[in-house]
């Protein structure tokens, strides 16, 4: 088993590396200059050209990206062209603010979404059933950001109960919870869409399987069929559950923009209009690496649940 | 004598076993080890063994769908294994393989008289007269076309399948048939009918045949000659009556005192063949079943027994027949 | 030829299975004909892609032309059904027009990644080790972005527009259909009825052709089907961010984003172009569900 956990430790660092190309090279696609975007247009020739040395522009982009890994890796995203900050600082705050929300919005998927799941495979065809997959089915198909809006016209415009924007002023545990809500909710309805079908479908492989319904003939308690289906069905589960809070983590771009919360979608967002690319590489890598890592740990706790797939 | 239709020399193929941190080999299986034998025009041979000796393998070795380590295999004086790629499509219409899962030999999405056309198409024929020629062979063994032409594999029951396999077999006229397993996915009711359809073919066609199975009845009713495999390696060869009558090597004995009998005063107290097969991942030095041999002796694990010729087109690989050195003169 | 096994092929004639054979896609589309949500989403499909199609002449107004007097009508407004947005132009006709905009947006990017994730999938799983190591470890990079961030990001480099649009979701979903295709192809290349057409002489090319194509565009026709509604969501959602198409132009994703300020004033009107792309989105869904179903093979 550790040579399993060895191995894909292995391949994860060529497919971060292959990452921090992709990040590197997408933000030097990009049409326009960033520097002239940033520099007043009065600036002379000299002025952009020392900018540009200072921040490494005019070496090949070979040399720039090898300087750039080295920075990485000592944990320098550079300077923001826009505040000047480092970085570091900035990516750091939005991202707890973003964990903070996919964390709770992941909370809310995935309870509801594995009793739902549970609730319409146990009771397959009935009413219940049917209605927990139209439910899913909703969710899967609702866009987030629209939703957002529609919870922010009902909570807070029409009933005033809930705050329509950012991060709470006050601190405490109310006000908190009161700002968290909408984006909760809003963020949580795909992943609890898919989690739901997939739930579902795993349980019921499992409970149909002829010696379910043989344990069962045996007159095993509901209980005990339940918690064996639950440990068979463990390992699909937790793969969706480790998808779906890397979808919340990196697809919180929407709702933050929503709801104007400050976390690493809403500076994404911010950075694509200044063009910043420091900001812009520093966000999409860190994200990125958090996802790699993420799946990286789900793959290993899969392991440990279920050993048979490590003998791959 | 005429020369051997088939013949086969010192076929060895050895898998892979990869694992560890990098992927790296970290052990050989031993499916097939210095196999030989030869093959008449006109016989069946008869190839028997366990599961995992490497019959399958075997037969995927001498049609070239897999390609050995070591040895040669020759039809009619060719050698199969270096042809050409343009020799080996014209071999190929001499060299059939009847396979073992007669429904995943068959492509879900055709139907079946496409199926066995496609044969056909592959050589060039014209699509029209490549469909008559399916369908004529179908009726030939046994499904009309007019009723099961157009069906699909998953509508034609187990028997249906097998027959199907054999008409693609036989559509491109081969001289030579390789049959994996061809009835053991069957109910025994149906393989009687395979196997005497099998025999009225190769009557009417003068085929040759090499038939695997692990199934000593269905050897013994339609080989001529017999080989018997263990974990990869040939111990014993003969004519089917011969080995019938008087096995020689204390495996094919195991064998064919293996087979339950109904009758009462035959029953055994014990499994004539002790313990479970060796792993073909690090077989046995020497003699191979020498772990499982009531009548191992220390020498049989210091090298692998030469064949020795009891009677006149009878061999075995075993020391309790090596010739002693006054006989061998 | 006469018949060889004579009474063997009387019983078998007598206990084979019903006259009429079906064709596995003749079964599919039976299947479908009998699901009824699967008939009603695709009716509504329909009505939606139609109207969109139609939109220059379902349309009754111009959908940039407006008037700030009439702005943020409410639907039932005569002369407006469905009322009018921000800067007074006619709701109606803005979603007809828009509804060509995200379809293309979200419909797009699923055909190319089909295109050339099947194409590249199959390869990886057919050709050989190095190959199918070279693409599928390619692959892996592109999936070590979640989904939307990868989307934002390239389009966010490459620029606002309708094109760039298309090419960053071609790159999002073309990684998912490689894995699909690769690994359908592994398991039916393992399959006997592969083995037997080699041992038939066929070159590689004729039994891709022949046996690969037919039995591994299924499972991955439907995948992709299953990706159209996220799609949808994703082109609409990057022109909400202001990354996709740009203004006038009328689009489901971008209309939402211009209206988003005025739910304090109109709150349906807003509501009306989110609407649109959540039918939109749950009818290709509740499709993909039942061609899943229906081509599920049994038997």
């Amino acid at each position: 088993m550790w040579v399993y956990v060895g191995r894909r430790l292995l391949l994860a660092i060529p497919t971060l590396l292959g990452a921090s190309v992709i990040v590197f090279a997408m933000v030097h696609l990009a049409p326009g200059d960033p520097i002239a975007a940033v520099m007043p247009a009065e600036s002379s020739a000299a002025e952009i050209e020392a900018t540009k040395r200072a921040y490494g522009f005019d070496r090949p982009l070979p040399v720039q990206y090898l300087v750039w890994l080295q920075r990485v890796a000592q944990g320098d995203l550079g300077r923001s062209i826009a505040t000047r900050r480092p970085v570091i600082l900035d990516v750091r705050d939005a991202l707890a603010n973003s964990l903070v929300l996919a964390l709770s919005s992941s909370l809310l998927a995935f309870v509801v979404g594995i009793a739902l799941g549970l609730l319409s495979a146990f009771r397959q065809g009935r009413l219940l059933d049917k209605l927990c997959a139209a439910l899913a089915v909703i969710g899967v198909s609702v866009p987030h950001y629209w939703a957002g809006i529609i919870l922010i016209i009902v909570f807070s415009v029409q009933l005033n109960w809930l705050p329509a924007m950012g991060a709470a002023d006050d601190p405490g545990l109310l006000p908190f919870l009161r700002h968290i809500a909408l984006p909760t909710v809003a963020l949580a309805l795909i992943p609890l869409g898919v989690i739901t079908r997939v739930v579902r479908s795993a349980a019921l492989d499992i409970l149909n399987q002829e010696f379910v319904t043989a344990l069962r003939a045996k007159g095993l308690a509901a209980r005990r069929v339940f918690v064996h289906v639950l440990k068979n069905s463990a390992p699909q589960i937790l793969t969706v559950l480790g998808l779906q809070f890397g979808f919340q983590l990196g697809g919180s771009v929407l709702v933050e923009s929503v709801f104007s919360w400050p976390g690493t979608g809403y500076l994404l967002n911010l950075a694509i209009f200044q063009r910043d690319i420091p900001v812009l590489q520093g966000v999409i890598l860190v994200l990125a690496t958090f996802f790699v890592l993420l799946n990286l740990a789900v793959d290993l706790l899969q392991t440990l649940i279920d050993p048979r797939i490590a003998r791959h | 004598m005429t020369a051997p239709l088939l013949r086969a020399r010192g076929l060895t193929k050895h898998f892979p076993l990869r694992g560890g941190l990098l992927g790296r080999t970290l052990a050989w299986v031993h499916a097939v080890d210095g196999v030989s034998f030869d093959v008449n025009a006109g016989e069946t041979l008869g190839i028997v063994g366990e599961s995992g000796c490497g019959k399958s393998t075997l037969a995927r070795l001498l049609l070239r769908l897999v390609d050995p380590d070591a040895g040669t295999v020759t039809f009619e004086g060719e050698d199969v294994l270096r042809a050409s790629p343009s020799r080996m499509k014209r071999l190929r219409r001499d060299l059939q393989l009847v396979f073992q899962d007669p429904y995943a030999s068959l492509n879900p999405r055709l139907p079946i008289e496409d199926a066995v056309a496609f044969s056909l198409l592959v050589h060039g024929t014209p699509r029209g007269e490549a469909r008559e020629r399916a369908r004529a062979l179908l009726g030939h063994v046994g499904l009309d076309p007019r009723m099961h032409g157009r069906r699909y594999a998953h509508e034609l029951s187990g028997g249906q399948r097998q027959r199907v396999n054999i008409a693609r077999a036989l559509v491109l006229d081969p001289r030579l048939l390789v049959l994996d397993e061809p009835v053991s996915a069957l109910d025994k009711s149906v393989q009687a009918q395979v196997l005497n359809l099998l025999q009225d073919l190769k009557a009417e066609r003068a085929l040759t045949y090499v038939l695997i199975s692990h199934d000593l009845n269905v050897i013994e009713y339609v080989s001529d000659r017999v080989l018997v495999m263990y974990l990869g390696e040939v111990v014993e060869t003969g004519s089917a009556e011969a080995l019938a009558e008087s096995p020689r090597h204390p495996y094919t004995q195991a064998l064919f005192a293996s087979a339950p009998s109904m009758d009462p005063d035959r029953r055994m107290d014990r499994p004539p063949i002790a313990g479970d097969p060796p792993n073909p991942i690090d077989p046995p030095s020497g003699c191979r079943f020498r772990t499982r041999c009531p009548f191992a002796m220390p020498r049989c694990a210091d090298a692998p027994p030469p064949f020795v010729s009891v009677d006149p087109g009878h061999e075995v690989a075993c020391y309790l027949y090596e010739l002693t050195p006054a006989a061998r003169g | 030829m006469a018949p060889l096994a004579g009474v063997e092929s009387a019983i078998d004639a007598v206990a084979a299975v019903p006259a009429a054979p079906m064709s596995y896609w003749r079964t599919v589309g039976w299947r479908l004909g009998r699901d009824r949500t699967t008939l009603a989403a695709g009716g509504g499909l329909l009505v939606i892609v139609l109207a969109a199609l139609l939109a220059p002449w379902l349309a009754p107004y111009d959908p940039s032309a407006g008037s700030i007097r009439l702005r943020l009508a409410w639907p039932g407004t005569p002369g407006h059904w469905l009322g009018t947005d921000e800067q007074g132009r006619d709701m109606l006709s803005r979603l007809l027009w828009g509804g060509r905009m995200t379809l293309v947006a979200g419909l797009t990017p699923v055909l190319v990644a089909f295109v050339v994730g099947s194409a590249l999938g199959i390869a990886a799983g057919f050709v050989g080790r190095t190959t199918s190591t070279l693409i599928m470890r390619t692959m892996d990079i592109f999936y070590a972005f979640p989904s939307v961030l990868l989307a934002i990001a390239i389009s966010g480099a490459l620029g606002p527009g309708l094109a760039n649009t298309l090419i960053s979701l071609s790159i999002v979903f073309i990684p998912r259909v490689v894995r699909v295709a690769e690994s359908a192809t592994v398991q039916v290349k393992g399959l006997e009825y592969i083995a037997a057409a080699r041992v038939s002489g066929a070159g590689m090319g004729a039994i891709v052709r022949h046996h690969l194509l037919a039995n591994v565009l299924g499972p991955i026709l439907v995948f992709a089907s299953t990706q159209v509604s996220l799609s949808i969501i994703l082109a609409a959602g990057l022109s909400f961010l202001g990354l996709g198409v740009t203004p006038p132009a009328a689009e489901w994703g971008l209309m939402l984003n211009t209206l988003r300020q005025s739910i304090y004033v109109n709150a349906l009107v807003p509501a009306l172009p989110g609407l649109a792309i959540f039918a939109t989105s749950m009818a290709f869904n509740l499709l993909s569900d039942g061609l899943r179903d229906a081509m599920e093979v049994r038997g």
